[in-house]
């Protein structure tokens, strides 16, 4: 467990929050710029000096103002990847790579040179220096950096926000593959939901500050209670589990969790048992009162309504679903609300045009 | 042979007085332009004025209250005195002090920029990265504020080596401990030497010609760090 409190003001700004958030996986800092996420890191690496805080990350504390204790940063066994990969530019990419290395005592070592260089990709950028890298280069080379300090705490700044389209593409299999083969916690920055839907197990949502929710990011993306909800890209994440691979139609058949009800998605082949995340957007599910056999969607849900809010214009609402345990977004028409007659209970047909493989 | 014993004397003082100069400048210009490439203390601003002050009041006005202060009556030779040393004035080791604080600026500012130049992002890094403050400065400061010291150095000591007023206030004209070489030439004109004055005073046209050089040279060299 990480248990997170911060108390710090400037002028026109203030920090306040107060976040236990899980010991392992990926958390997601989600807000605005200005809403408080850099700040809150650098808070937790002790870049930054919350005037009242306490910042114990699992078994450690860090900070407690109330006790005077403050451990320095560079006593924290932390890594930091910033939003410019900011690599040292009189230093080689090997010295730079084995900068945090050699500064990390033998013992406390899990990361060598070579894994780390092999999980990146960037083993053929060594002998280079800093100036004859790409944007893309350089930030795998920021993150690799980090890594080889063995930290117990993995904190990531919009480590993409600097990319491009395309450089970005190429780091996220990347982070990806971090999250899966090493099981070090992340704390990670960003104001992009697909990043964030993509990477985070958790979500924290920032906004002026202060933290308007914290949980598990298939849970909070479908709060209607959030501003997240209303907005057009609103969706929500399912961590599904591969049962079957129909190999004729090329489509997989996922189980969603908690639930007896599947999901298919054309993927390539994936063993049964593995995981698989895909989001669904609000704007393409629609309700229909039976079973639309005749159709050429692809994936029907019997699902009963839990609420409903006004979406972010008036023509249309946002319906929360529960697909037997899982919950499930609808942006629809006011209009289809009355023809549906929709109220809570109710027990009905959600019809989904599209699911997007996220990992 | 166009230069006496005695010039050579001048020159081998005037040597060993920059390159101490500069050793203690770069020891001391250090830490105070760290300090005011770092600080929003309200102090950076009567600090940094200080420091500059060399570089506006005549050599004259430094020397006359190095003088007095450091003369049997002053604050500072009190203290001398006390220490058992006597006073510093009409010694090398006064010619010293006068010249680091002479040359004060010349050394500081070059420094500051270098260290204002690298901003607190690679501190930030290098604390990230496990390394503690004097880590942080001899492994990522130090490396990448090379330039800096380059300048710094070289102003520093050729500055010093154009001293003159502070010199003959503070240090008088005593051969081979204050006669440094710009007083050399000062007596070789009073005496009507010319011919002597000139080879000297033409090996310091030369000296700070090659000095300019190898600073302008090297800032071009150096952009390739940024």
């Amino acid at each position: 467990m990480m248990e997170i409190r911060l108390q710090l003001s400037y002028s026109g700004f203030a920090l306040d929050v107060d976040l236990h958030l899980p010991g392992r996986g990926v958390t997601a800092l989600y807000g605005h710029s200005g809403s408080g996420k850099t700040t809150c890191l650098r808070c937790i690496a002790g870049l930054e000096r919350a005037g009242d805080g306490f910042v114990r990350i699992n078994d450690e504390v860090w900070q407690d103002s109330r006790s005077g204790l403050f451990v320095p940063p560079h006593q924290r066994p932390l890594g930091y990847v910033f939003q410019e990969a900011s690599l040292f530019a009189h230093l080689s990419v090997r010295a730079n790579l084995a900068f945090g290395l050699k500064r990390t005592p033998r013992a406390q070592r899990r990361v060598d040179m070579a894994q780390a260089t092999e999980l990146l990709g960037i083993g053929h950028l060594l002998e280079r220096h800093p100036q004859h890298l790409s944007g893309g280069e350089r930030q795998r080379i920021g993150i690799a950096r980090a890594l080889l300090t063995s930290p117990r705490l993995l904190l990531m700044d919009e480590p993409l926000a600097a990319l491009d389209s395309q450089r970005k593409s190429e780091i996220l299999p990347y982070l990806e593959r971090l999250h899966d083969e090493l099981d070090i916690p992340v704390l990670y920055v960003s104001h992009a939901q697909d990043e964030v839907a993509r990477l985070a197990d958790h979500i924290v949502l920032l906004s002026d500050g202060k933290a308007l929710a914290s949980g598990p990011i298939g849970v909070t993306l479908a709060r209607l209670d959030l501003p997240l909800a209303r907005g057009d890209e609103a969706g929500v994440v399912i961590d599904g589990v591969v049962t079957a691979y129909d190999a004729h139609y090329q489509l997989l058949t996922l189980q969603l969790p908690g639930s007896a009800s599947t999901m298919r998605v054309a993927h390539a082949p994936l063993g049964v048992g593995q995981a698989l995340r895909v989001k669904v957007q609000a704007r393409d599910v629609s309700l229909s009162l039976q079973a639309e056999e005749h159709s050429s969607i692809l994936n029907r849900l019997p699902v009963t309504v839990t609420e409903e809010i006004a979406a972010d214009n008036s023509a249309h609402v946002l319906v929360r679903l529960d697909a037997g345990g899982t919950p499930l977004l609808a942006r629809i028409t006011r209009f289809s609300r009355d023809q549906l007659q929709l109220h809570p209970g109710q027990a009905l047909w959600a019809q989904i045009k599209a699911v997007a493989v996220l990992a | 042979m166009p230069l006496s014993s005695a010039d050579f004397s001048a020159i081998w003082l005037t040597i060993k007085l920059a390159s101490l100069t500069t050793v203690i400048l770069l020891v001391i210009g250090t830490p105070i332009a760290l300090w005011l490439s770092r600080t929003r203390s309200w102090w950076r601003g009567p600090v940094g004025a200080i420091v500059a002050l060399p570089l506006v009041l005549p050599p004259t006005v430094i020397g006359f209250y190095l003088l007095l202060s450091m003369g049997p009556n002053g604050y500072f030779g009190q203290f001398t005195q006390w220490l058992g040393l006597g006073t510093l004035t009409f010694s090398f080791a006064g010619l010293v002090i006068g010249s680091v604080i002479y040359s004060l600026p010349f050394v500081v500012q070059p420094l500051q920029n270098a260290f204002s130049a690298i901003g607190t992002r690679p501190l930030e890094v290098a604390a990230t990265l496990r390394a503690g403050p004097w880590d942080t400065f001899f492994s990522v400061i130090l490396p990448l504020a090379r330039p800096g010291f380059v300048t710094a150095s070289i102003l520093g000591f050729a500055h010093t080596v154009g001293e003159f007023g502070v010199v003959l206030m503070i240090g008088g004209n005593i051969p081979d401990k204050t006669r440094v070489v710009s007083v050399q030439i000062y007596d070789h004109v009073e005496a009507m030497e010319y011919a002597q004055a000139h080879w000297l005073a033409g090996a310091m046209v030369v000296f700070a010609f090659f000095v300019l050089l190898a600073l302008y040279s090297s800032r071009k060299t150096n952009m390739g760090w940024n």
